[in-house]
């Protein structure tokens, strides 16, 4: 059990997609305008994640290293693909909200990220565990971002949020500044890098203060997409 | 041991061929099945969709007809791709237009629909699409701003040719702070569709679909043709 806590709490802070690994900026800086983008864009990634993640560690075993990035990417272009289509097809007023954040998530590094160094190498359980956590933990960062910019630069949080969920979730909708028009910076793609900047010192500065042994190994940035 | 037998061929180039040929045929094959169970559905979706996007600017009293079967391509140079004409008709005569048409605005593609009474007058513009500044330049959408309704009524014949651009420019209608050149985009586009309607409507094939009304509506038609 602390073996998928300690998988939670990678995929949540201490790896996070987005803060810690540094994957996934360009869905996250192109979407985040609002917190009901962020949260749509994360529900897609989520789903598609999940997905991949199982799909992949199921057939680990007959996956050889050689040809291991080819036969991901076209798992995973197919997954995608195919989750499009059946958003599109069967749940027609979703997709009008989420169409295009799923063909977004073709561009997203932490997919194949994930599935390359840990789907491919671990069991189902650990990979479907692995897929909630970092896609939780890419979820609240993109709601994060997208709320920082909303506020800023709009005045209200989670507004149109009952497109994307439905009536029942109507409430979520607030106006945070009445009569504010809005600081454009905050909505233009400069705002989306300083909030993500903000959110990435804020964390850096918490790292700080925790106990020394959890960040000794912080983060090296390998790749970035 | 199939897993023993499996990692002992691992090695070899023949399973990485297979392998990989393997995966995309697998792909292939739940891909064709994939789109073959849900084109249908999202064919039907876009007609719904179409039709809903019609409806807002060309209420379904107008017509009787299916105005999406009935089109026609309208070309202009101002116009990266063609626009698609479409004809509203009630019994059988024509009673409005539509025009789709995409043009460049700030930040891309500006994709809207106007209708117009066959006389070339407009009953209302909208935006289908667009990927202008947010917060600065979507006022062009209905949700924001009730700037696109300041096109209903207009007409070549009551707005001169030099009105036809914003106040800044000289024309008639507002531009809005921090964001000129997508109302300009906006109002160039209208403007072209009115002209491409016009020159529709005066070209043979638009006189004979349009003659059908010229019986009912005998004082309009020549002023269409003016």
């Amino acid at each position: 059990m602390s073996q998928f806590r300690q998988i939670f709490r990678e995929g949540l802070w201490d790896n996070n997609v987005a803060m810690g690994q540094m994957l996934a900026l360009c869905p996250l800086l192109a979407v985040t305008t609002s917190a009901t983008n962020g949260l749509g864009m994360g529900i897609a990634s989520l789903a598609v994640l999940l997905l991949t993640n199982i799909i992949i560690s199921s057939v680990r075993g007959v996956i050889s290293p050689q040809v291991r990035i080819p036969v991901l990417i076209v798992l995973i272009a197919t997954v995608v693909t195919l989750v499009d289509m059946t958003i599109n097809a069967f749940m027609h007023d979703l997709y009008k909200v989420l169409g295009l954040f799923i063909a977004l998530i073709v561009t997203n590094c932490a997919i194949f990220g994930r599935a390359e160094s840990y789907a491919s190498k671990q069991p189902v359980l650990n990979a479907t565990i692995d897929a909630l956590a970092m896609g939780f933990g890419f979820m609240w960062v993109l709601v994060a971002v997208g709320g920082m910019r909303e506020i800023l630069g709009s005045g209200t949080l989670f507004a149109n949020a009952s497109l994307l969920l439905g009536s029942h979730f109507a409430w979520l909708e607030t106006t945070v500044i009445p009569d504010f028009s809005g600081i454009l910076l905050a909505i233009l793609p400069p705002g989306a890098f300083m909030a993500l900047g903000f959110l990435i010192v804020i964390k850096r500065l918490i790292d700080r203060r925790l106990p020394q042994k959890t960040n000794n190994d912080l983060v090296t940035i390998s790749s970035h997409c | 041991m199939i897993s023993f037998d499996i990692q002992q061929h691992k090695e070899k180039p023949i399973y990485q061929a297979l392998l990989l040929g393997g995966a995309c045929a697998v792909v292939s094959l739940l891909l064709i099945l994939g789109n073959h169970t849900t084109t249908q559905a999202i064919e039907d979706h876009r007609t719904a969709d179409k039709l809903a996007m019609l409806a807002q600017v060309l209420p379904q009293s107008y017509y009787t007809n299916d105005p999406l079967n009935e089109t026609r391509e309208l070309n202009h140079q101002a116009l990266s791709a063609p626009a698609t004409l479409m004809l509203a008709k009630k019994d059988g005569v024509v009673s409005a237009a539509a025009v789709q048409l995409s043009i460049a605005g700030w930040g891309g593609i500006i994709n809207m629909i106007m209708a117009l009474r066959p006389d070339g007058e407009l009953l209302g513009v909208r935006i289908i699409s667009h990927t202008e500044t947010p917060g600065l330049a979507d006022k062009i959408e209905m949700e924001k701003s009730d700037w696109i309704t300041g096109f209903d009524g207009k007409s070549l014949d009551n707005v001169s040719e030099k009105g036809w651009q914003v106040k800044k420019d000289g024309g008639e209608f507002d531009q809005f702070t921090g964001a000129t050149i997508t109302p300009r985009a906006v109002v160039k586009g209208v403007h072209t569709g009115l002209l491409m309607y016009r020159r529709w409507a005066e070209s043979e094939e638009g006189l004979k679909t349009l003659a059908g009304q010229a019986s009912q509506n005998a004082e309009n038609t020549p002023e269409a043709a003016s």
